[in-house]
């Protein structure tokens, strides 16, 4: 048994696992204004070309059933959704133009 | 009737003759005096949404709301019968908040059979009646009777609970909502029930906010970024295609930008994410199977413009309630709870169909992460229009066509608190 925190199928992602396997967005938000451009590029560079396999994977299991690693998987995309719009729109962390904004998301689908 | 850009005749502010073109004050956003008076004039008078029956999942639900503009706290609950009610958060004993949990700032939720006080144990039905006193044999020519929660009038409509805090309404709920909300009716919210809910305090009065989200003016300057870099433009300036007032309520549809459906853009023209995911600011590209939501189903009141292609209905319900129903099956709400005359506390929360499989879920956070950041935009720059307009350096403003909403929802603010002096009612202390 591997004390790996993603299926075997994405063992490539495992080096971002215990960095972007984070429940909940307000968590998820906080990481991404804590991150360098630099680690979110990284992060969005190994992950973009698996997503699509990540999506076909997860969808073998009913949503309110996933096997541990398989929700740490699902976590790991919405970290990508994430860091996607820094990467893609902002070249920054923060969206520009927001000010010190911020909506706290305190309800949430789970998983 | 396609419609991608306004006819030739066309001034949509001119078909509401009482609007006028003139310029417009915003005094009613800076004044702490209009802000006591809107808060009678307005937010005692009107009906409010405080919630979605999907709330109240079966009887004995209840969950609070606190309403600072009006100074109090309402507890909406599924009573016995399965009827949904409203009363004043208040004991009638020494007038303790009656319902909360970590503390008495914060809203709350739960099932319940019967309230009780944190205080000294009174207990209350979910009718509102008292049914227990502590040492009742103390008290002077009691009676329980004489002691229910003081209730506040409260109706339900297509699954959302609104309360009125008047002592007597003037208007029943579908009075006040009019034929042109009363469109919406049909639309098959109970089905389209994940939700994903913000909340934030902002830093201006709640009709500058609210104006942010009822005009498609700013969207290609402030929101530039929401098309890729060759395709942003001075130019191109977004024109919603069709705009309807009724009543003190509005609506503004859009047929997307330039008329074309963001899921059907050339993928080069879109953010790498989106055709990874399918999904984007306007919602997954492909429409949930639910027969309901077919548009082919949906209800007429809901593109009342008839816009082919059409996108976005944005109803504004007065004073601080919207619906924007999504043509790609989802709707968002947003809610403008004025706090103080130059700040309130502001809700937003995105509805799609119960997701069946992780790659629909994976959708809706797509598309909920992307809406939001349009968001955080609105505010960051509705800090600066608040101080902008407090230094009083400029007393009128003038407004295009495509602005015609703002310029009702302050002269609908306006005629509510005239007619409330007018009704000789001096602002309560
Ligand atoms: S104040 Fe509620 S029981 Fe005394
Ligand atoms: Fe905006």
């Amino acid at each position: 048994m591997s004390d790996s925190l993603l299926p075997e199928e994405f063992a490539d992602l495992e080096p971002f696992a215990a960095r972007w396997c984070i429940p909940g967005e307000p968590a998820r938000y906080t990481a991404r204004l804590n991150s360098t451009m630099a680690d979110m590029q990284a992060f969005y560079d190994a992950a973009f070309p698996r997503v699509r396999d990540a999506m076909a994977y997860l969808d073998q299991f009913r949503l309110d059933e996933l096997p541990e690693r398989a929700e740490n998987l699902l976590h790991l995309v919405y970290s990508f959704v994430m860091v996607s719009l820094p990467v893609e729109v902002w070249h920054q962390p923060r969206v520009i133009d927001a000010g010190t904004a911020y909506f706290d998301r305190y309800l949430e689908p789970a998983p | 009737m396609a419609r991608a850009t306004k006819s030739a005749e066309a001034s949509w502010t001119d078909r509401y003759p009482g609007l006028g073109t003139g310029l417009v004050s915003y005094e009613d956003s800076i004044s702490p005096e209009f802000y006591e008076l809107e808060r009678e004039a307005v937010f005692r008078r009107a009906w409010l949404n405080v919630g979605r029956v999907e709330q109240l999942p079966r009887k004995g639900s209840f969950f609070t709301k606190d309403l600072a503009v009006a100074k109090t706290s309402v507890i909406v609950a599924r009573d016995l019968d399965g009827r949904v009610r409203a009363f004043h958060n208040v004991c009638r004993h020494r007038g303790n908040k009656l319902l909360w949990e970590r503390t008495p700032k914060e809203e709350t939720s739960g099932v319940c059979r019967q309230f009780m006080c944190k205080y000294h144990g009174w207990r209350y039905g979910l009718d509102g009646q008292l049914n227990f006193v502590l040492q009742q044999e103390e008290f002077f020519d009691f009676d329980k009777a004489d002691f229910p929660l003081v209730s506040v009038h409260c109706e339900v409509w297509e699954g959302f609970v609104f309360v009125n805090l008047s002592d007597e309404p003037s208007q029943t709920l579908l009075e006040f909502l009019g034929p042109m909300v009363r469109g919406l009716e049909g639309y098959p919210f109970d089905l389209v029930s994940e939700r994903y809910a913000f909340k934030a305090d902002l830093n201006s009065n709640w009709k500058i906010y609210l104006d942010a989200f009822q005009e498609y003016y700013h969207a290609s300057i402030l929101h530039s970024q929401q098309q890729v870099p060759s395709l942003r433009s001075f130019e191109s300036g977004f024109k919603a295609p069709h705009y309807q007032i009724d009543g003190p309520h509005r609506m503004v549809s859009t047929g997307g930008w330039k008329g074309v459906p963001r899921h059907m853009l050339p993928h080069d023209q879109m953010y790498p994410i989106e055709p990874l995911t399918e999904a984007g600011l306007m919602g997954p590209w492909q429409r949930p199977d639910i027969p309901e939501l077919d548009p082919a189903n949906l209800p007429a009141g809901l593109n009342p413009g008839g816009l082919d292609p059409w996108s976005i209905s944005n109803f504004q319900i007065f004073p601080n309630f919207v619906i924007l129903v999504y043509e790609r099956g989802w709707y968002l709400t947003y809610h403008y709870w004025p706090t103080s005359h130059n700040t309130h506390a502001w809700e937003m929360s995105y509805y799609f169909p119960r997701s069946r499989t992780a790659s629909e879920r994976i959708r809706h956070e797509v598309t909920a992460v992307i809406s939001k950041e349009a968001g955080l935009q609105d505010a960051g720059t509705l800090d600066g229009t608040q101080m902008g307009l407090e230094s009083r350096v400029i007393d009128k403003y003038p407004l295009s066509d495509q602005e015609i909403a703002v310029r009702h929802l302050h002269k609908v603010t306006g005629d509510w608190v005239q007619s409330y002096l007018r009704d000789g009612r001096g602002v309560r202390a």
